[in-house]
């Protein structure tokens, strides 16, 4: 789909535009689902374990049934419904068991929200609390207990996992490219790493919220804060064994998703409490301390990376292991360990590689999508390791890493060839480098050394994703015409905040030749009313939605100009057309206006010919191969978007306290469509990953309760935090079947911000860290050589930055 | 009990519960859903409005405190059909992204800017220290402070490699 428009000629993409939502977004008029309100609405709230494990004795709900206002009360002994995007391992309701603390035992629904949250208190639960398993890697281990010992019996998706009965793996996923153990022999140099980050929340500022209403005819309405309608209505049906047709989704605004939004949540529940009361619209919306409990995470990872290095510093073999903590539901969690695996080595060269990547139940709030998609975890393992293994060898880490990266011609870690157009790492990795001025210090840095006694470190680090996605993975855009000759756009993919619609606004114009302003992207989806796309995840949204747009635009002027060529009695081939008219290339005042072609061509005698113009695009991913599941090959990338980071910080070696001066970062976007929107996704996607870098991540006892679901004691990153200095790069290497040559870019820029950081921090005082966060306290730690502390399951009490190990 | 109060100009008097807050009688029994909810706790910044000229998060003001008084909400920006210069700095310049901080964010750009018209970056920093935006990074929030104050000789650039 690439276009090959020289770049004055285009008119629309590439240049700078307004971001099309904005102006409802400004006013207050943009509607949320947290806003509405619908005739009869009740309000639901959700009875809560304050244990991470233990069996469910008893559940009493008189109390509550009989408190006025109350019109359904739902436990899990009622519901007979398993949920699960890829492993369907999880009840509405928890029936027998509670496998994490914040997991929902019962429900309400009632006039008032004040009374919901009365009736929840009135509920009863008698608990057996049973030994959590809490650590990941404890969860690995023979004795540990089993968080699902019925594993064996779920329905899972058998073309991409292998969960393993009897053990707390929900999945296993494997790579095996080349001959690892001749790699390790030739090498002059092995060296051996683990790394390991918490669980985070994704904080979008909307908590997750629905309201349902299960009409006594079985027609079920959603209105949810969700990323993917599409995804919502298909689990909900697999789960009630529901026609298709005979489910709503509707998405308006949503405040924020990061991947917290993508799969299926709280509808399924709402829903039922909907049917219980009769048919009535019910809704819930989570608590702050809800979205960290209740809903899910980003899961936790220790990654353990083994590498060969020959005598010229090129990389001869890897050996790579991944244990990912799902929490008590494998949710997402199996499919970050599947594209998480395939991606584990970067953006470089390995010509033998061994990966095995597991997804590990414990008991603990789930793990789910997170922009991403395990890319910002695993990163921090890798990018810090060709830190270190550069060290080790001797090499300016900055060359290490330019001598392996991926070149044309290269495979990557699944056997598929990388071309000039799929990017050029090399480019962002050295704009980056320049940009910081890697490599030593200028006379000012030194000189603000000298005033400050502050040390100046400088790092770098490279990142790639592709979409993880399945290798049909479809999407569809209609173009209505209207009487006027504005068009309107359908599309199954959400507007988060991304910035898709304005996008999609500057393809369909610049593909059709009209006006921006004729062209209007509807934001609030209906899955009734928009063709299908697969999920606003992964960074797929532009590519592929974009191809769908350019074809719609194709099929809706091919109509038109059919439709001209009656009228003006020529052939196709001899038309041309504006924004406002259909003509003949060579006598350009004979043709016809949109607007008289909009709803069909009307002759001065009445007759008239064509309908209304409605184009359709249809698009799939082409190309790509489900995976071997015993090697892992196979073509599972629609592109790969490559970037990097540069991190120039300001060390105080007293006090392990630092200051991020300046961050740059780079990425091959293929071709900008809206400047601003990639800049917003370049530095929006940064700060997030700094936040990742810096203080965010679930602290829990160790009876498993989590200490610090609120703002208060789980820090989100504020405009004080910011670095000093930004600099946006972008490289434009068009990808051939990219919009535009285009690809996308939403969550790259959150990758590799915390190894960058860490391998700046390194330089500056060459403290060693390879947990993340990285806190003041494990700089100073890393500076005094100080084994490094996880105390993220901690026996204190108060918080992060009490230590329960004596220095 | 019954309280009467100005929101954004207009004349109201309702009965309340004691224990509303300003957020949900805002929200829920005014209508004025522009202000949004993102914690509920005083930390996030999104329910930010002004209460008798001044900012305050509205989910930690009870609704019968502000009984006799005024409250403008991010209903209350556009004048005659016009959005304000915040309100078009922020378009300008992509301030915002998913939209859900955004009025709350505009409220404390609006008290920051009566306090200090010419703001540095640091001091808007400081002003908007207590609103937080999980999806902008700031810099381009920021930015458009610097425009609405006319101080943004040039907008925020990409630049290529």
């Amino acid at each position: 789909m690439l276009e090959k428009l020289k770049a004055e000629e285009l008119r629309y993409v590439g240049k700078e535009a307004r971001r099309s939502e904005a102006r409802d977004k400004l006013t207050g008029s943009a509607t949320y689902v947290s806003d509405m309100i619908l005739p009869g609405m009740l309000w639901a709230q959700v009875k809560k374990s304050p244990h991470a494990r233990a069996k469910i004795v008893k559940i009493d709900t008189s109390k509550a049934e009989a408190l006025y206002g109350v019109r359904a009360v739902l436990t899990g002994a009622e519901l007979n419904y398993r949920l699960g995007l890829y492993v369907v391992d999880k009840d509405i309701l928890a029936k027998t068991e509670v496998r994490h603390y914040g997991e929902a035992v019962a429900a309400v629904a009632a006039d008032t929200l004040a009374i919901a949250k009365k009736a929840v208190d009135l509920i009863e639960v008698e608990y057996e609390v049973l030994k959590p398993v809490l650590n990941h890697m404890d969860a690995m281990k023979a004795e540990a207990p089993l968080v699902h010992p019925d594993l064996g019996s779920y329905d899972f998706m058998k073309a991409a996992f292998t969960p393993q009965p009897g053990t707390n793996v929900a999945n296993l996923t494997k790579l095996r490219k080349g001959d690892v153990e001749a790699g390790f022999a030739e090498a002059q140099w092995i060296v051996e790493r683990e790394y390991t980050n918490p669980s985070v929340q994704h904080v979008p500022m909307e908590t997750h919220v629905a309201i349902v209403e299960w009409k006594p005819s079985d027609d079920i309405v959603i209105h949810t804060s969700a990323q993917s309608p599409f995804t919502v209505r298909n689990l909900f049906c697999y789960t009630f064994k529901l026609p298709l047709n005979k489910v709503r989704v509707l998405i308006p605004h949503v405040g924020g998703g990061f991947g917290g939004k993508a799969g299926i949540h709280i509808e399924p529940l709402v829903a039922c409490l909907s049917r219980k009361a009769g048919g009535r619209p019910v809704k819930f919306q989570a608590t702050r301390e809800e979205e960290f409990s209740l809903l899910p995470c980003r899961s936790a990872l220790t990654y353990r990376i083994k590498t060969g290095v020959s005598a010229e510093g090129k990389i001869l073999a890897q050996k790579m292991e991944m244990f990912w903590d799902a929490g008590a539901y494998a949710d997402y969690a199996v499919n970050v360990t599947r594209a998480s695996g395939y991606s584990a080595a970067g953006p470089y060269h390995i010509p033998a590689a061994w990966i095995d990547a597991y997804t590990v139940y414990t008991n603990k709030p789930y793990g789910t999508a997170y922009r991403g998609f395990g890319h910002v975890e695993f990163f921090w393992g890798l990018e810090r390791h060709m830190e270190l293994v550069a060290q080790a060898i001797g090499m300016d880490s900055l060359e290490f890493r330019r001598k392996n990266l991926l070149v044309p011609g290269n495979l990557t870690l699944t056997g598929e060839e990388i071309f000039e157009s799929s990017g050029n790492p090399r480019k962002c990795l050295d704009a980056v480098a320049k940009s910081i001025g890697y490599g030593s210090l200028t006379t000012e840095e030194k000189a603000r050394e000298k005033r400050t006694g502050r040390k100046i470190g400088k790092g770098v680090a490279t990142l790639h994703k592709a979409p993880a996605m399945p290798p049909f993975t479809a999407t569809a855009a209609i173009i209505k015409m209207n009487s006027d000759g504005t068009v309107n756009v359908n599309i199954g993919l959400t507007e988060i905040g991304q910035g898709s619609t304005i996008a999609f606004e500057q393809i369909v114009a610049e593909r059709l030749k009209f006006r921006l302003d004729q062209v209007k992207v509807t934001i609030e989806k209906d899955t009734d009313r928009d063709p299908y796309d697969w999920q606003t995840v992964a960074s797929k949204g532009l590519l592929l939605t974009g191809n769908a747009c350019i074809l719609a635009a194709d099929d809706l002027l091919a109509h038109a100009y059919e439709t001209s060529a009656q009228a003006l009695h020529c052939q196709v081939v001899d038309l041309d057309h504006d924004d406002k008219r259909v003509f003949l290339k060579h006598h350009p005042n004979h043709g016809v206006t949109f607007t008289s072609l909009a709803l069909g061509y009307a002759f001065p005698d009445g007759n008239a010919i064509g309908g209304p113009l409605i184009g359709v695009g249809r698009y799939v991913a082409q190309g790509l191969t489900n995976l071997d599941k015993e090697t892992g090959q196979g073509n599972p990338a629609l592109d790969w978007t490559f970037g990097a980071h540069g991190i120039v910080v300001e060390v105080d070696p007293a006090t392990g306290e630092f200051h991020v001066l300046k961050i740059s970062s780079a990425f091959d976007v293929g071709k900008v469509i809206n400047p601003e929107s990639v800049r917003g996704q370049c530095i929006g996607g940064m700060l997030q990953g700094l936040g990742t870098a810096l203080c965010e991540g679930y602290i829990y006892d160790e009876a498993g309760h989590l200490l610090n679901p609120s703002f208060t004691d789980n820090k989100i990153l504020t405009s004080r935090d910011l670095p000093d200095e930004i600099e946006c790069i972008v490289v434009e290497t068009p990808q051939l079947d990219g919009p535009f040559g285009a690809r996308g870019v939403g969550e790259h820029p959150m990758i590799s911000v915390a190894p960058a950081l860490g391998n700046a921090i390194q330089h500056a005082v060459e403290a060693e860290l390879t947990h993340m966060p990285i806190r003041a306290e494990d700089v100073w730690r890393g500076i005094r050589k100080h084994e490094p502390v996880d105390n993220w399951i901690t026996k204190t009490p108060t918080g992060s930055c009490k230590s329960n190990v004596l220095l | 009990m019954k309280i009467q109060l100005t929101v954004n100009g207009s004349r109201y008097e309702k009965d309340v519960e004691e224990n509303r807050t300003l957020l949900r009688f805002l929200r829920e029994d005014l209508g004025f859903t522009g202000t949004k909810e993102g914690c509920g706790a005083g930390e996030c910044g999104a329910c930010t409005v002004f209460f008798n000229g001044k900012t305050v998060n509205a989910c930690m003001v009870l609704a019968v405190e502000a009984d006799g008084g005024s409250v403008e909400t991010i209903e209350g920006e556009v004048k005659d059909g016009k959005f304000s210069v915040i309100q078009e700095a922020f378009d300008r310049n992509h301030g915002l992204q998913c939209g859900f901080c955004t009025a709350g964010m505009i409220l404390s750009v609006k008290e920051l800017l009566h306090r200090n018209p010419k703001p540095t970056e640091d001091q808007i920093k400081d002003g908007l220290e207590g609103n937080f935006c999980r999806c902008t990074g700031y810099t381009q929030i920021i930015e458009s402070v610097l425009d609405a104050s006319g101080q943004l000789p040039k907008k925020g650039e990409l630049h290529h490699a």
